[in-house]
């Protein structure tokens, strides 16, 4: 099944993050195919490489880089991102900022869009 | 791919203002209103809210989103879906909202949300 990703949601702050994460994980793991993870709302934040968290635990956006180099597209809402001082100054690898129109082509693309978010 | 029109419904369940859900959602329709997709939009919960007439949001001094409300038949977006325990829980009734909207039963939303191929919360 071909699988795109919406994620509402910032990181560290909600467990969204991590659950599209880990869903997304385990799609690949079972064979399925994941095209793309749209950041929108605070979800944009994900995106930030600016985020270092504590040694011992896990790096959220490094996570996500990690992904886009293994061929899952990282996409960011350029206007989620603007209204909040995403820009291509601070995102993290293997990510892009892009339209919603993006977004729609993934909805009318993929099998299932999976929302992660409150 | 493109053939095909995709059914893409947005579920509004948060309450205006409070957070930007609502007002992000919005924009998110207006582009995908330009795809020529089957899009429609269902207010359920606190998300009856957003209809309300009359809101004013500047003494909030934020921006608001009557004036996307408005628009949104300009746009082809039609077929706007509220609950009506949603409106009855919070002692509104559809004159009460902005624009004109389709009052429906939960069973009923709940078939036509097993009808679309995407549901885009908000």
């Amino acid at each position: 099944m071909r699988f795109g990703i919406l994620l509402k949601e910032g990181p560290y702050n909600h467990q969204a993050a991590d659950t599209a994460y880990h869903f997304v994980q385990a799609a690949l793991k079972r064979g399925h195919e994941v095209e793309a993870v749209f950041l929108y709302n605070d979800g944009v934040y994900n995106a930030n490489k600016l985020m270092s968290p504590p040694q011992d635990d896990r790096h959220i956006g490094k996570r996500w880089s990690e992904l886009g180099a293994n061929g899952v597209e990282i996409l960011a809402c350029i206007a989620a991102a603007k209204r909040r001082g995403i820009t291509e100054e601070v995102l993290i690898e293997n990510a892009t900022i892009t339209g919603l129109g993006q977004l729609t082509d993934i909805a009318i693309r993929v099998d299932r869009l999976v929302t992660f978010g409150d | 791919m493109g053939e095909e029109i995709k059914k893409i419904m947005h579920v509004v369940r948060t309450a205006p203002h409070g957070t930007i859900y609502p007002y992000e959602g919005l924009e998110m329709v207006l582009i995908m209103a330009a795809y020529e997709q089957e899009i429609s939009m269902t207010f359920i919960g606190d998300g009856v809210y957003c209809l309300k007439k009359d809101q004013d949001t500047s003494k909030l001094a934020i921006k608001g989103f009557m004036k996307t409300l408005g628009v949104l038949e300009d746009y082809d977006v039609e077929k706007l879906f509220v609950d009506r325990i949603s409106l009855e829980e919070r002692g509104l009734t559809e004159e009460d909202l902005y624009v004109a909207v389709e009052v429906l039963e939960s069973p009923a939303i709940g078939k036509l949300m097993a009808q679309q191929d995407v549901i885009i919360p908000h």
